[in-house]
This record gives structure tokens, sequence and C-alpha cells, in this order.
């Protein structure tokens, strides 16, 4: 009973267009039936049949439904590329989307969604509205994966006709299959959205699980990984909707299996109780075996997915390596990943076994696969101590066949083996000598090479050896040459006679002079100069014990583990890779300039109120549009995409760095805090210096310093929560210090989420608890909160936050102060690292911190400048500054006089990192 | 997310685009080109079903003469899209009756457009159900050669409920003069065993397969000899489970008629049926296996140009049972010159192509019978060391009628329907060879 649609592909070529469009014209249904299925035809096969549009689209208003399907197909693929003439079929569509016979009309909606044209779209909004709320089902489902559609086109349009409300109401729908394509649809409309859209409540949990018992397979995946995102209340939530779950392992169809699993899985980390767990691994072992009799294509995308999840729970199949054991005729892709997992699952209960196997496989035709079956063997032989024997036993054997990839296949891995066991399986050398002459792959020959130099000291003649690969150094690559120098070097080491002497003057020659390469230039020059100073440090430098390495087979970390597993049955957990890794978000965008954007807004039927932030989504709707449409947009017209930000939000935080550092020290006072609504207790700017690093504070970093503000000293800290639990409860204590700072009030730190932070302004007051003895900058600091053990660390007192307002002087009074105090109040000293570019702009700055300018001269001899300064600090200490330098160049001369010159090293600080 | 699509291509070996369909526009339309240049035409093709190039990931599989390509751009539910295919492609069959190939395609290109609207919805798929579909999408593929006016007019009112129903896949209203049901017992037996004779792995993959002609909406219950299933039995009942072979599965799975939340609690297949034919439930056993069949082969290799081979094969079912279709495949180097063969029934010959000695025996009896198969192998004499020859297993491929590998039986099927009617049940079994490997 088979079709005969091949006729239509042979059509004369001559005129056949033209044929065409006279057939699609013709007063015959059947003649114009056959005409569009040759107008498919030709689609079909490639060819351009765009220019028949028209003839077409005139087909469209028929009531053959078999053709009107013809049509619609025509007009997805060629609607893009003549958006003009699409609007043809406008008035086609929407009558159909109110025909009497529900497939016609869930047919008009679904084809309009595909159709990417604005104009097509704009008129898909009230038919979609009326089948969102159809009677029949069918055009219900329909209608809800076309608000998805929609809402890849144009998001705010979906947005302000209501669709995802309507949407969300679907959940609650009666027809299973409605509901399972709504949240489909909310699904993926939220994956695209940073906004939250869809999120599984209580309410609609029990929909889900109740719609997931009726509707179609494939509505149960959507369901289940819908259902895989929710995060369950508790363990007993949890347990609930596992119970829910598991009776779907039991499903004929791959994907229900797995979603399933991934969500089982995804709860299970929530329940406490290690029988439930235990009882539900139980469960999805003899599923997971059952995907591995599908098709081959299915098998791979479980064995992917197994690897996953026996890295998570090896106990699932740890009892069941035995179905993973290769067919002779399974495709490589499934031999290749079954031999992977038998390496996660061996273990010293099934070794003898997996062995056998291992060595059956290495000696099959696929050379990949016998490469990596012998690997296999030397991975076992790693993880597994107490099987290494057995596994080198039969790593030899297979080296006796001879045959020559498995004899290099071998070499490598029994490298490994001896870096894991030194010292006890070196019998073996002899043997692996005996194939030295067949090795020709670099990594089997330097693994070779490596041995030797490791165990010249056993190796009677290991000169000779080393003697026979050195003839052809220069050819090597690059990873040959580096073991040979090495192991020359080691054996010299070992054995300083002769012979290997010579050997490493020409090794070394070689590699210093005649090599462009380098890595082996470098060590071999490093070599040559450990060995002519001190050959003993050679020894402790070459020679040095070696971390012992370990078994690599469970190598995903746990982070990325955790996110794969939240991905089982998608390609993130084929790959391996977490989905940010191969998929770009970016969808095409196009910018529309400016004036179009106006022209559009003064016509006023555009409603602009949607919000801004959400601006950048909608532009994929307006590609192909012309700049005068033929027709007024309806309302609820969206906001068109703008290409600039007006300034309404804060600036970006790094914008309000750029101006400069200085003023940043200083305190937030000035332009450098953000215009926008920015609170004091968040102050933006350069990130403040770590006092208790998340390492030493268990997770808890705090950052701070003392500013001034306001003629006010305050102490600006930020907490950082990196650890796994909320803290709360902050407390703080100074110790006694040279001005005797303390708090002026109580901490104040909100609760703090795990990764969460915050920032505060702890206002200070001074004199309270002074410490006596010499001045120093230390500022001994107690933190404690409700969680953790009371942190103590120092900061420092930096004296620029403590300047006073009051601190101007008239020049007079300055000079006479100058004169008053005796020259042993007088300390100088060289800032290297400061530099004034412009004393001007430094004055101004200064100013910012209470130093205030008095007068400035200068020095004819050498050019230099010096400036003369007033400052204050606490509790009425003046200082007299005078500043001497070259404008440009590095180190500036500081003098200062005061009553407290004690206090001078500190103020020698500040100026430095003011001037810097 | 369970999206399994972006576009879907079928192509011939050659590249050539059969037909497509693209359901969003997140992948470019010349992507299949991509998958010409970097996988087609590569070593590469079959050595991984899941290639990413560039920005789009391409899941493909060949089935016949055909290539279908998947591609999508996000991070897609493989799973889903894979298993989509191939019920996708079970669905063309059923429309074509039977053959799935390039010309299939090319002769019903305007059916398979129309399918592949309607089965996926922007990527999404949507009822695949053949008994469903088939009430509302009709071509000439599928249209009775007596009808002489198309029918598709006016498609039965109901057929949107019952796409979207709780019971998609069953029309109302059937009518059958005569109430039947058939049901197949198929199992194949997979098995691999060492040169020394131990099973290295021996498991039962089986199947039941349904045929349904019954009228109305009936429900239906299975009753196998399953130990789960007839120790729930015993406790509704209270009594003990009556003596006899109770056989253990390993898992089951389903088609979707059949209630999963009751088989849960249960553990009653009880379902709707689909009317026609379908695949009711799948079954995987692993122990108790009884082997049809035990291979012992001795192959010496005399020297470097002679060889001999002697496979004896013993059949381990009941006497009054046979086997049909029994084939041993020994492989053989490929420089074999010729064989001479000695066999007690069958006939044996030497295959260059397969590299391997095939012996036939049309009608193998039951009850311990023992034939043999042996032969002297002659060599090619080279020159070249050749690289040792990697024997492959010896594999085995029959059909046992009447015998289930692990005893599996119909206990009862139970029909119910409102109208009272009695049905006729017809149960076969029949066991195959799945992967009968055999070591030498």
């Amino acid at each position: 009973m088979s079709g005969h649609d091949s006729k239509y592909f042979t059509t004369t070529k001559k005129g056949e267009i033209h044929e065409l469009k006279e057939e699609l014209n013709s007063q015959y249904k059947d003649k114009k039936k056959d005409a569009v299925k040759k107008v498919i035809a030709a689609m079909t096969v490639g060819k351009d049949v765009s220019m028949l549009f028209t003839d077409v689209v005139n087909c469209m208003q028929t009531e053959n439904l078999e053709l009107k399907k013809l049509v619609y197909l025509y007009l997805i693929n060629y609607a893009k590329s003549h958006p003009d003439l699409a609007i043809l079929a406008v008035n086609t569509f929407v009558k159909d989307s109110q025909d009497p016979n529900p497939l016609i009309r869930a047919l008009a909606v679904r084809t309009m969604g595909c159709i990417r044209v604005d104009k097509i779209t704009e008129y898909l909004c009230d038919p979609l509205q009326r089948c969102l709320k159809d009677e029949d089902p069918y055009v219900r489902k329909t209608a809800a994966v076309c608000v998805a559609k929609l809402h890849d086109i144009n998001a705010e349009l979906v947005e302000d006709r209501g669709f995802l409300e309507a949407l969300k109401d679907m959940i609650s729908d009666s027809n299973p299959m409605v509901v399972a394509n709504a949240v489909a649809a909310l699904a993926e409309i939220q994956e695209g959205s940073s906004k939250l859209i869809f999120e599984i409540t209580n309410h609609t949990l029990f929909k889900l699980l109740a719609a997931l018992n009726e509707c179609t397979e494939w509505g149960q995946v959507f369901i289940l990984d819908a259902l895989s995102k929710y995060k369950a209340k508790d363990a007993r939530d949890a347990e609930n909707i596992v119970e829910r779950v598991t009776p779907r392992l039991q499903h004929a169809n791959c994907a229900v299996v797995l979603s399933a699993v991934k969500v089982i899985l995804q709860q299970m980390e929530l329940i406490t109780s290690v029988d439930v767990v235990r009882n539900l691994c139980k469960k999805m072992a003899p599923p997971l075996v059952t995907l591995l009799s599908a098709e081959p294509e299915i098998q791979y995308v479980a064995l992917r997915n197994i690897n996953l999840i026996v890295q998570r729970r090896p106990s699932i199949l740890a009892h069941e390596i035995k179905v993973f054991f290769c067919k002779y005729n399974d495709p490589i892709y499934v031999k290749m990943e079954k031999l992977e997992i038998m390496i996660k699952l061996a273990s010293d209960r099934n070794i003898d076994q997996v062995l056998l196997e291992f060595k059956e496989y290495a000696t099959e035709v696929d050379v990949d696969f016998v490469r990596k079956a012998v690997r296999a063997i030397g991975r076992c032989a790693i993880k597994l101590d107490r099987a290494a024997e057995r596994c080198i036993n039969v790593l030899l054997e297979l080296i006796k066949i001879k045959v020559n990839y498995v004899v290099q296949e071998a070499i490598i891995v029994i490298k490994d083996i001896f870096r894991r066991y030194p010292n006890m399986y070196e019998s073996i050398i002899a043997t692996l000598c005996e194939s030295l002459d067949t090795l020709d792959e670099p990594e089997a020959k330097a693994s070779m090479i490596w041995i030797i130099g490791e165990y010249a000291e056993r190796i009677d003649n290991a000169d000779e050896l080393l003697e026979s690969f050195l003839e052809s150094f220069p050819e090597e690559p690059a990873q040959v040459q580096l073991q040979l120098l090495t192991a020359a070097v080691k054996l010299f080491l070992k054995k300083p006679t002769e012979g290997p002497q010579q050997m490493i003057q020409v090794v070394l020659n070689n590699a210093t002079q005649e090599t462009d390469n380098p890595d082996l230039r470098d060590r071999a020059y490093v070599y040559w100069r450990l060995l002519s100073t001190d050959p003993e440090a050679a020894k402790d430098v070459v020679l040095a014990e070696k971390p012992t390495i370990s078994d690599d087979s469970n190598m995903l970390d746990q982070s990325l583990l955790d996110d794969l597993l939240a991905n089982i049955a998608t390609l993130a957990s084929v790959y391996h890779k977490p989905p940010d890794a191969f998929v770009s978000r970016t969808r095409p965008t196009q910018q529309r300039d400016e004036d179009e954007e106006y022209a559009e807004q003064d016509s006023g039927t555009g409603d602009t109120s949607a919000p801004l932030s959400e601006a950048g989504q909608v532009s994929g709707g307006y590609q192909g549009a012309s700049p005068s449409s033929p027709l007024p947009p309806p309302g609820g017209y969206g906001a068109p995409p703008r290409a600039t930000v007006p300034p309404s939000g804060p600036p970006p935080p790094a914008a309000a760095v750029v101006p400069d550092l200085l003023g940043d020290l200083m305190g937030l006072d000035n332009a450098l805090v953000p215009v926008g609504p920015v609170t004091p207790a968040t102050p933006a700017g350069p990130p403040l210096p770590v006092l208790l690093s998340a390492q030493d504070g268990q997770g808890l970093q705090i950052c701070g310093q003392l500013i001034r503000r306001d003629g006010q000293v305050f102490y600006s800290l930020r907490f950082e929560n990196n650890t796994q639990m909320p803290l709360d409860g902050f407390m703080i204590q100074f110790n006694k210090n040279l001005f005797g700072l303390a708090s002026a009030g109580p901490l104040q730190v909100p609760l703090l989420q795990p990764g969460g932070s915050a920032n505060t302004l702890l206002p200070m007051v001074l004199f309270q608890n002074v410490a006596p003895g010499p001045p120093r900058s230390v500022l001994q600091v107690a933190v404690k909160n409700n969680q953790q053990p009371v942190w103590y660390f120092e900061g420092k007192v930096q004296l620029q936050a403590l300047f006073l307002e009051d601190g101007q002087m008239e020049r007079s009074t300055f000079l006479e102060t100058w004169k008053s105090l005796p020259d042993s109040h007088e300390v100088s000293k060289d800032l290297p690292n400061a530099i004034i570019t412009n004393s001007e702009a430094t004055l101004e700055r200064l100013l910012k911190t209470n130093l205030f300018f008095i007068a400035r001269r200068t020095l004819k001899d050498t050019n230099q400048e010096v400036l003369y300064l007033s400052g204050k600090v606490p509790p009425n200490v003046p200082f007299l500054v005078e500043l001497t330098f070259l404008v440009g160049y590095p180190s500036v001369k500081c003098a200062v006089k005061t009553p407290s010159p004690e206090m001078a090293p500190l103020f020698f600080e500040a100026m430095e990192s003011l001037l810097r | 997310m369970p999206v399994a699509a972006s576009a879907i291509y079928f192509l011939n070996l050659r590249g050539d685009v059969l037909i497509n369909r693209l359901y969003r526009d997140d992948v470019g339309g010349n992507m299949v080109d991509a998958f010409r240049t970097h996988i087609m035409q590569t070593k590469d093709l079959g050595t991984c079903p899941v290639r990413q190039i560039g920005g789009c990931s391409f899941l493909y599989m060949r089935i016949s003469n055909v290539y279908i390509v998947t591609v999508v751009s996000s991070n897609a539910n493989a799973a889903c899209a894979f298993k989509f295919v191939v019920e996708a492609v079970a669905l063309f069959k059923s429309y074509f009756g039977g053959a799935f190939d390039e010309d299939a395609i090319r002769n019903n290109f305007v059916l398979i457009y129309e399918l592949l609207d309607e089965i996926m919805d922007f990527g999404y798929p949507q009822n695949l159900s053949p008994e469903i579909l088939k009430l509302y999408i009709t071509q000439e593929g599928v249209r009775s050669p007596f009808s002489t006016k198309p029918q598709d007019m006016r498609p039965p009112a109901n057929a949107t409920l019952q796409v979207t129903g709780a019971v998609g896949w069953r029309r109302e209203g059937l009518v059958y003069k005569k109430n039947e049901v058939f049901l197949d017992i198929v199992e194949s037996v997979n098995l691999l065993m060492s040169q020394k004779g131990n099973t290295l792995r021996c498991d039962v993959t089986g199947k039941i397969l349904m045929k349904c002609f019954l009228s109305g909406m009936p429900d239906l219950k299975l009753g196998l000899n399953d130990k789960i299933g007839l120790e729930k039995e015993a406790q509704a009942k209270a009594r003990p489970s009556r003596s006899g072979k109770t056989i253990e599965l390993d898992d089951v799975t389903f088609h979707q008629c059949v209630n999963l939340t009751r088989f849960n609690t249960e553990k009653t297949v009880s379902f709707v049926p689909p009317d026609g034919e379908f695949e009711l439930m799948k079954y995987r056993i692993t122990e108790g296996i009884n082997l049809p069949f035990r291979v012992l082969p001795s192959i010496k290799e005399l020297g470097r140009t002679r060889m001999e081979v002697n496979v004896k094969v013993k059949s381990l079912f009941g006497a009054k049972m046979f086997a049909l279709g029994v084939v041993v495949k020994v492989p053989v180097p490929k420089h074999t010159a010729k064989a001479n063969f000695q066999v007690t029934a069958g006939r044996a010959k030497y295959n260059a192509a397969l590299d391997c000695l095939v012996w036939k025996v049309r009608k193998f009896p039951g009850g311990q019978t023992e034939l043999t198969m042996s032969a002297e192998v002659e060599l090619i004499s080279t020159m070249v060391e050749k690289k040792s020859w990697t024997r492959p297993p010896i594999q085995m491929e029959f059909q046992v009628p009447m015998f289930t590998a692990s005893g599996l039986r119909v206990r009862f099927l139970k029909v119910w329907e409102k109208s009272g009617y009695s049905t006729v049940e017809w149960v076969r079994y029949i066991t195959r060879a799945g992967s009968y490997e055999i070591r030498c």
C-alpha cells in the first residue's frame, strides 16, 4: 500500500516554473493539489520555488485539509524571505483559527507560530488568546506550545498579553496532555529568562504528579524534567515525590526512564533514611540495565549517563558488572563506554573476571579499543593495590603476544604502575627490555626511557640501552628528547662512571646547541649548571622522591558531577560538560536604528511602558520588518528595543572607580559615591583590604579599613560568607590601640546566607582604650558570631582617616609653630614609591583628607618643588609638613615637625599611600 | 529542557537530503552541510552518534539506507531525541506497510511532511501512536483501494479528543465479529561463553507481542508465572501459591497502555490494549536460564598452513521440540584457501566474505541430540609474518518454537468488556538467538 509520490520529483526541466504556475491556478482541484505537491517536492530537493509564493498562497483557501497542510508547509519555508507576501496569508490564518474543525484551528495556530514574521506575529495574538481557552484539548495543547514560540520571537508581547498567566492556569487543565505541553512551554520560557516565571509550588506539584499518570510518554518526559528542578522542602516531601515517580522506571520509553532516574537521584540527596536510599538504589539498577538492550545510539546515551551515576552512587550497579561486558558486535562507541564503566565498577571481588575480559578485548581487531583495554588493565592496577600483581601478569602475557601496539600501550601503563608502587615490580623490567627495538610511538618510547633512567642502578646495561636511543636523538619528538635528557642525568648520578659521563656530555651538547626547543634547552642548562656546581644538589633535585599517583577513573569533580546529574538524559550528560560550555545563549538580535524607533513612537500606537530591562529580548521579532508598515500594529504592541540605556539606574560600579584611587582611600564623601540610590551602608569603590581570609576564617572573609566621613571615623567592613551555613549574631571588639579606637555602636550585620555578603559602616570613637607604650599602627580586632569561634585579626590604623577638619593654619601660625618646635621634633624620610605628577591635583586630593596647603616654592638649583602643608590628628596634635619633590619623578622627601615625633612613621605611611 | 530537536534531516547514503523539517530557527538551514563534511565524509562516521560541530549538536542514526540526523543548539534531551526518531520510524513503517528506506521516503514524502508536522511541535514530541494518527492523517499510503472519494474532508469528530485523551492509543467504537487475541512470547538468548565452557554472561531479553482484534473498550489482565506476581496473588487470596516453576524477572518495561501505578502496587499487568499489533512488554532475566544449545569447539592450528576445526553442538531442549534455521559460524583467518568438511547433518561451506565456516542445519532435533561438523582448513602460506590471528567468537543463530529459555508461561489472559462477549486467546512461544557467542 505504498505511496507513489516519487513521481512528483520527476518534472521536465524546461519551463518548469511556468508550467507549475499554470497548474497552480487550475480550476481542477486534483490538478492544483498535484501542482502543490510538485512545488513541495522541488522545495525538498533544494530548488528555489519562492517565486511561486502568490500562486501557492492562493491555494490556501481550500476545504481540503491535505492541500491546506501543504500550503502551510510552503509558507513556513518561504515566509521569511517574502515577509510582504506572507501578509496575504494572514486573513486565511485568522479565519482558519475560528474554523469549526478543531484540527484546522490547531493547525492555523501551530503554523502561525512557526512563521517568524512581524506582521504574522501581530495577528497571532488574538487567535492565540482564543485558542488558549478553546473547548477542545487538542487546540489548547497546540496553543500552549505556541506561547513558547511567540515568547521566542517577542517575549514582551507574551507578557503584555497575559499569556504567561494563561499558561500557568493550564497546569490545572483537566487534560493531561495540555498540562504536559504547558509545563514544557513554561520550562522553556523560564530557561531563557532571568526573572522567576515558573516555579513548582506545593499546589502545582500535586497537579503535575497527577498528570504524570495519565499523559503520553513524551508528556511524562516534560513533566519529569520539570520536576527534576523542584527543590523538595524536606526528606518527607522528597520521599513522597520519589514514591510517585518510581513506577515510571518500568516504562518502555527510555527517555521516561532516564528522566525518572534524574528526578529520583535529585530527591535522594535530601532523603536521610538509609533504608529508603538503599531500596531506591535497588530499584534503579534493573531499568538502567534494561536500557542496554535498546538501539546502540540509545545505549550510548544511557552508558554516558550510567558513567555519571556510578560516580555518585557506585552501589547501584556494583553487582551488575557483567552486563557491561562487551559483545563482539557492539559498535565501537558502545564498547568504549562499557570499558570505562567496567573500570569504575572493578573491585577486589570481581577483578579476576574483569581481567579475563580485558585480556580478551586486547586481542580484538579495533586498534583504539585494544589500546583502551590495555590501558584499562593498568588503571585497575593503580586503583586496586591488592590486584596490582595480577594486572601486571596479564600485561606481561599480552606483551608476549608481541603485537606491536599492545606492547607499546602496556609499557605506557607499566610506567604508571611503577610510579604507583615503587620498588615492587621492577623484576619485570628485563621482560620489557626485550621489546625495546619495536617501540616506535613517542609516548611508549618516553615511558620506556623513563623506566630505564629511574631504575638505572638495577639495569646492568642501562647505559647501552640509553645509548641505543641516543643515536636518533635529534630526530626524536620533544617528549622523547626530554625523557632521554633526564634519564641520562639520572644514569650519571647513579653510576658516575666514564661511560655515562661521556653520554651526558653528548646529550647536554645536543640539547643545548642543536635544538630550537626552549623547554629542552632550558632543562639541559639547568642540569648542566646543577651538575657543574653541586652534584649533591643535583641528586636532590633529579632523584627526588616523587609524589604517588592515584587512579583517575573518577575524574569529574563534585560540583561538575552535581551539575551533570541534574542534567541526566540531556546532551550535557552525554558530553560530560556543563550546559553553558556548549550552548550559546545569545540569540541573533537585530538592532534597529533610532529614527525608526521614534517614528514608531510618534505614531502613538506603541505602548512603551514595558520595563526597559526587557528591551533586549524583543528584538528577534523585528527582523525583516520594513520601516513603513502598511498596517497599524494592533494594541498591546511591545516597547521597541533601544540601543542606549537611559541613566535611570546607578552607573556600573566599575565607572565609579575610574576617576582616581586616592579619593576612595580617603573616604567616600566625594563625587565618587554613586549618585544612585546607594545607601551609606554599601560603599562602592575599590575592594577593601582583606583582614581575615576565608581560609583562616573557615569560610568567613572579612575586609575592612578605617575611613573618614563628615568628620567622623568609620570602620568600613565587608563580610563574606563562603561557608555552607547561614551566619548571624556578629559582634566586634577592639583591643587597646594607639588612638584608643573603639566602636561607637553595635555592629550591624544581617544574617548572612551561604554565599552572601554584607557591607557595613561601623561608627568609631577615639580614646576609649588607649594602649600605653610606643605608638604602633596595629589595630587588633576580634569578631564573633553565633556559629563560629571567635576570630582575631589585625588591621592597620590609617592616619589619613584621622586627620581633623580643623587642621588648617594661617601662614604666620605655621611659621611660628615651626620655629617654636625644637629641631629634634623634625623627622624626615624619603618616600621612594610616592610620586607627584601634578601638584595642583595632589593638593586638592590632600585637602580632601584634611591636609591643608600653606605655601610652595621652587628650588632654583635643582628645579625641585617644595610644598608646605598642615594637618592635625586627635586629640590635638599638629603636623607641619614639608614635601620636596621633582614633578613627575618618583620619590618624595617628606619632612614633618610635630610635638609628637614618635607618630611620624605613621604619618609617613599615610603620606606614602596618599601619594602613590 | 525536554526539547528533542531543532531540525530533522533524512539523508541517503550519499548525503542528499531526502526530506527535512525545521522546527526552530536556532539552527541554520545549512547545518546539514556541516554534517556531511565533518561526519559523513570522514572516518568518524560511526565512531560516535552524538557530535558537536560549531554551536550545534548532531545526533544521528542509520536505519537501512537512510541517515536520520537530529540537529539541536540547546541542551536538548538526547534520550528523547533518539527515542523520538526510533518511534517516528516505527510510525512511518506502519503507514508504509513495512519497509523504511530511501524509496519509501521518496514515495511518501507528502505523508511524511504531514506526520512530521503532527508528531512534533517546536521540537517537543507529541502523540506518536499510529493507531490514533491514522484516524485523521490519511494518505494514499494507507487509504483503502476501494474508497473512491478522499475521506479526509471531515475526520471523525472525536479524533482530537482521542489524541489528547488518557487512552490516547485506542479509538472508540471498534467492532469485530470474532473477538480474538494473539500472544507471542519471543525470547532472545544472549550468551557469552569462554573457551573452557564457563558462562561469562547469559541473559534473556523477552518481549510479549500482542495482536488484538477486540470490540469496544476492553480491560485486559495478564498473568504470568513470575515470582512477584504469584506471591502477590497468593497474599491476596491468603493461601500458599501452588507449587510449580516460578521465574524471577530482573526487569520489566511496559507499553504505555499498561497502568504502571497499578503494577507497582498490585503487581498485576492490566491495560486497555491498542487495536492491532503492539509490543505489550519487555523483560529481562539472568537467573535460571535453560540454554537451548551447548557448543563444544576445538580449533587446532597445525603449522602455518593448516587448521583443524571441530565443532560439536548439542540440543538441550525437550525431545518433542526441534530448532529451525540453525546456523553456526566459525571464524577462520583471512588467508584461508579452502576447507574440507564432514558433517553429521546439514551443510557446511567456507564463506570468504565473512571469513567464516558456515554450517547450516535446517531442522535440529531436541532431546540431547549431538551433531558435529569437522573441517580441515588450508591456509595460504605467506612469507610475511602476519600479526597473530585474533580469534573472534563462534556465533550461532537459531529459532526454537514452543520453547522459552526463561521458562516463562502465560497463566491467564482475562478480557472484560461491558458487552460481555467471549474471546478466543492464542499463545505462541519462540526462542531465538540474540548474540549467542562462544569464544574459541
